[in-house]
């Protein structure tokens, strides 16, 4: 075999702080029965991670947080440095953490590595964004539209294409009206992806203002 | 074990054996001449018969004859050469339509490309799960102004090796000029061009321990090909520019350390592997072929997390191998051959490739499964996906 001297001297394609956070990720895993969830990006973008919040309901405050990565290094170090820095903080403080915080925290994070880090940002703000909806403390308490959920479905990926699922047209068109949205979804019923793609739609649109029902239908 | 590396990415390129460079040093020092004709002077007509010797080597190790084999600066230089040089000879004769398949490696792929930009019409055969082209659909493909197919050996990233006997027939029998890139099967599967109609193969010295930047183009007597990179009258005419003579004396000395036990080794090692993970590892799939498949290339994908953080562990612990994943190529788009054979991003992404050489023992096999089998655990254990609760 071919020897080579000792390992302080290899060459990663990453600095010491994201490698750490990449070995050894801190907050890693669930919280049962979480006060706030999110699920951002899919397998076949490559990159898939689950926030999970436990909130101090008085204070506002982030008592405890939870997060999960299918990812690269850089998504996985990303996950663990921004649960560190969110954990302890207001919501409002929270809200206000982006990728440069993250990336400033681990040292600097390679630009080609954006899109795959700045998922574990968007799973914070999407959690937040779910405790909020959950417990009525959304600011602008406006009706919910069909273009709001038609906003909101670019969240959901299409699991086939990476794609939000309005983008690759799985789902075509939705409709609000009293209170329930209904949502039709170009897949058969019985095909392998339709319940977990139903699940994602309905986890990430029941919480908006106003919503009693969501109503998710295959098309035939 | 500290201080030590075991490379696993033979299938990217190899370790160069000592007896090579040994083989080379008197033409870099001693006889560094050009290679002049009969009538030159001693010391360039010494560097032609070193050129003259490597080339019979070469052509032999395929059953040619010597004057049917040019050396390049690699593989990326033959499958050009051939691609484009049949494409000249014959696109204004014959016709304009070239077969590739999908899942060719990127000389090819993109050789294909650039002459359908040039007007040239291509077809992108598919390929089954396991990566073989469909023998009926190719026979059926091949039309009146077919001038080229071009199907590979080995698969550079799966190792399925494809029935080029069948294919050659084929083509021989629809009069098609027929090439191979047979980069990752040279030496390693037997190829012979006497009992295969093959017109042109790549081959090159990066993948078997020889010099880097040294490859082949096997040229059937016969085959229309125009030369385009113009200069000197080199390679009987089909390559212009001074010979590369260290490198093919090194590319001969290659083949020459090449035999039957030393693929046998790489054989069982990777089956080592593949057995090992794929019985002890859940949630793994085989890319590739069980049986028709290089002998030294293992490629498996590990459900529910991502290949650039397995071979990021890997590599901290101390081994060298390379996946399919999006995040790790520089383009950031998934493996064309792990999505060609029908699997989705997710199989692409976590995909990683083994390949084996010389220099990797049978200890390396057992310590790479079992560090894999620890990093797959743990980084399941952060992954949102596959869990059963």
């Amino acid at each position: 075999m071919v020897k080579r001297e000792g390992e302080s001297k290899m060459k990663f394609p990453y600095g010491d702080k994201v490698l750490e956070h990449f070995r050894n990720p801190h907050n890693v895993g669930k919280i049962e029965n979480p006060d706030g969830k999110a699920t951002v990006g899919s397998p076949a973008c490559g990159d898939m991670v689950a926030v999970y919040l436990k909130v101090d309901a008085d204070k506002k405050i982030i008592e405890d947080i939870k997060f999960e990565s299918y990812g690269c290094a850089s998504n996985i170090a990303t996950g663990s440095i921004i649960t560190d820095l969110a954990k302890g903080k207001t919501l409002e403080e929270a809200k206000k953490l982006q990728w440069k915080d993250a990336a400033d925290a681990l040292g600097g994070l390679p630009n080609l590595k954006v899109h795959c880090s700045v998922l574990a940002i968007n799973g914070l703000h999407m959690a937040i964004q779910n405790y909020e909806e959950r417990n009525g403390l959304i600011k602008d308490k406006v009706p919910t539209t069909r273009e709001i959920v038609m906003k909101r479905l670019n969240w959901v990926m299409d699991p086939t294409t990476g794609m939000p699922v309005v983008r690759s047209e799985l789902v075509k068109d939705v409709e609000v009206e009293d209170g329930v949205i209904k949502i039709v979804v170009e897949l058969p019923e019985d095909h392998p992806l339709s319940n977990a793609i139903k699940e994602d739609i309905i986890e990430k649109t029941e919480t908006l203002w106003g919503i009693k029902e969501v109503v998710v239908s295959f098309a035939e | 074990m500290l201080g030590e590396y075991v490379y696993l990415d033979n299938g990217a390129i190899t370790r160069m054996d000592e007896r090579v460079l040994e083989a080379m040093k008197p033409y870099f020092f001693d006889v560094y001449a050009v290679a002049t004709s009969e009538f030159g002077y001693s010391m360039g007509i010494e560097a032609r018969e070193a050129l003259d010797d490597s080339r019979k080597i070469l052509a032999q190790s395929l059953g040619a004859g010597e004057e049917e084999f040019i050396f390049t600066s690699g593989s990326t230089e033959s499958s050009n050469i051939a691609i484009k040089g049949v494409a000249l000879a014959l696109g204004d004769k014959k016709g304009k339509h070239i077969i590739v398949s999908k899942i060719e490696d990127f000389p090819v792929l993109y050789s294909a490309k650039s002459l359908e930009k040039q007007g040239f019409e291509v077809t992108y055969l598919d390929v089954d799960d396991e990566g073989f082209i469909d023998l009926e659909k190719l026979r059926d493909c091949i039309r009146e102004d077919t001038i080229l197919v071009s199907i590979q050996h080995a698969n550079q990233e799966i190792g399925t090796l494809q029935d080029i006997a069948t294919i050659a027939q084929i083509c021989q029998e629809k009069k098609v000029v027929f090439h191979t890139d047979a980069t990752h099967s040279f030496t390693r599967a037997p190829l012979d061009v006497n009992n295969i109609p093959v017109d042109l193969v790549t081959v090159s010295a990066h993948t078997i321990h020889g010099p880097h930047g040294v490859g082949g183009l096997y040229i059937r007597k016969g085959t229309p090909l125009r030369k385009w990179m113009d200069g000197g009258f080199q390679e009987f005419n089909f390559r212009a520019g001074l010979e590369n003579i260290p490198g093919a004396v090194g590319f001969a000395k290659a083949v020459q350390l090449i035999d039957d036990n030393e693929n046998q080794k790489l054989q069982e090692m990777r089956d080592r592997l593949l057995d090992r993970i794929l019985n002890e590892v859940p949630q793994t799939t085989l890319n590739g072929s069980r049986l028709k498949r290089s002998p030294q290339n293992s490629n498996i994908t590990f459900h529910f997390v991502e290949g650039e953080s397995i071979t990021l562990h890997l590599d901290m612990r101390g081994f060298a191998v390379s996946t399919g994943s999006a995040c790790f190529s520089r383009s950031l788009e998934a493996s064309h051959v792990i999505t060609g054979i029908g699997g989705d991003h997710e199989r692409a992404h976590g995909s990683v490739r083994f390949t084996f050489g010389r220099f990797n023992t049978m200890e390396d096999v057992d310590n790479v499964v079992d560090a894999v089998t620890d990093v797959v655990e743990n980084l399941r254990r952060i992954s949102p996906l596959g869990k059963t609760d």
